[in-house]
């Protein structure tokens, strides 16, 4: 038996168990704040899990690398649950059918939109031309996203901290946003988030409405594949 | 359940194998997406096969069960931003006020577009 507990701290602290427990049970802490509180945008529980895990490492002094040893089960499981979409997408197909043609319009205005506001915003900012193209992607999903950051050899690391930012703007201002516009096509509102918010913003679509999350999850897809042939082309037009 | 992963599993190994071998610029898991729906779609019209994961609600229930967590899986990710936060210190503001505004604009633009084509369809529709 191991009485000191600073040992018992070093072991622990170095196994997958302890920070896989950790993000489940921080998690499930903010999930049920959410839920308490109706899902109001603010209580976001992806924004408040991250912030609050981050702070505990830091304070404990936990490398990033230590902490994805036991998070890496949980991070996993993005493929499996992009391809789970697939029965969401199923059970409402002919929703998603009948609105094929908005869907496309859609898609190409967002996405351009996307791109090309990040760019000429960063631009107008004055920010230096790496961080401009690392920026431009940011709309995609992290896995795409830091790949077309890569091709254009700006920063990775700096373009998943947009995608995540954007992602967590996103899932919280599309509720108050779409209400005050009196938009209450959930087709529409879904579309708009998984365009502008990827993943994060699919996942708070499917708090609101499933038909929604559809439409995000399909909106999302489709983005990750046109925005890797657009941000090429917005760098050559858009970037001094 | 676990035929029901495995199933999934598949799709995207499919996808992965796919999107690497023919170099395309879109996620594996995007094409297992798109296969796991002709696999659903294919099922309704070919009873032989509807068997294993995709009979009853197998693939169904298990997918239902990971998208409604799916805040969860993003996580890990996040807390990875959290401790590189270091690096839009030098930019703080403008960085975030581009996402910011960004943003706003990409869902409204987004949101207007989709009820404009989808309001012309229907009058279209409705013509002579």
């Amino acid at each position: 038996m191991n009485r000191d507990p600073f040992s018992l701290w070093v072991y622990l602290s170095q196994s997958p168990l302890l920070w896989l427990t950790v993000t489940l049970l921080v998690y499930a802490i903010a999930d049920a704040i959410s839920i308490w509180s109706h899902r109001h945008p603010f209580a976001n529980p992806v924004l408040h899990a991250m912030w609050i895990i981050g702070l505990f490492l830091e304070l404990t002094n936990t490398s990033y690398t230590t902490y994805f040893g036991g998070a890496q089960f949980v991070h996993f499981l993005l493929g499996p649950a992009t391809v789970a979409l697939a029965v969401p997408l199923y059970e409402n197909r002919k929703v998603v059918a009948s609105a094929i043609l908005p869907m496309l319009v859609a898609l190409a205005a967002g996405s351009v939109t996307a791109v090309a506001s990040a760019v000429l915003l960063a631009e107008a900012f004055g920010l230096p031309r790496e961080v401009v193209l690392s920026m431009a992607p940011k709309s995609v999903t992290a896995g795409v996203a830091m790949g077309i950051s890569e091709s254009l050899h700006a920063d990775p690391s700096l373009t998943a901290v947009a995608v995540i930012l954007t992602g967590i703007l996103g899932a919280i201002t599309v509720t108050p946003l779409m209400n005050r516009m009196h938009i209450t096509d959930f087709r529409a509102r879904g579309f708009a988030v998984g365009i502008a918010a990827h993943g994060i913003g699919t996942a708070r679509a499917f708090q609101v409405d499933t038909v929604a999350g559809v439409f995000a999850g399909i909106a999302m897809s489709l983005n990750a594949l046109v925005t890797s042939l657009l941000v090429p082309l917005a760098v050559t037009f858009l970037v001094r | 359940m676990i035929a029901s992963l495995a199933l999934i599993l598949l799709c995207q190994l499919a996808g992965e194998a796919f999107v690497r071998g023919v170099g395309l610029p879109m996620p594996g898991p995007v094409v297992g997406l798109m296969l796991l729906l002709v696999l659903l779609l294919l099922r309704d019209r070919f009873a032989v096969l509807a068997r294993g994961p995709l009979q009853g609600d197998g693939v169904e229930s298990a997918s239902r069960g990971l998208l409604a967590n799916l805040s969860l899986l993003f996580v890990p990710a996040g807390v990875g931003v959290v401790q590189k936060l270091d690096l839009i210190v030098n930019h703080g503001i403008a960085f975030l006020g581009v996402l910011v505004i960004s943003v706003l604009i990409t869902l409204l633009v987004t949101v207007a577009t989709f009820l404009l084509a989808s309001r012309a369809m229907t009058r279209g529709g409705e013509g002579p």
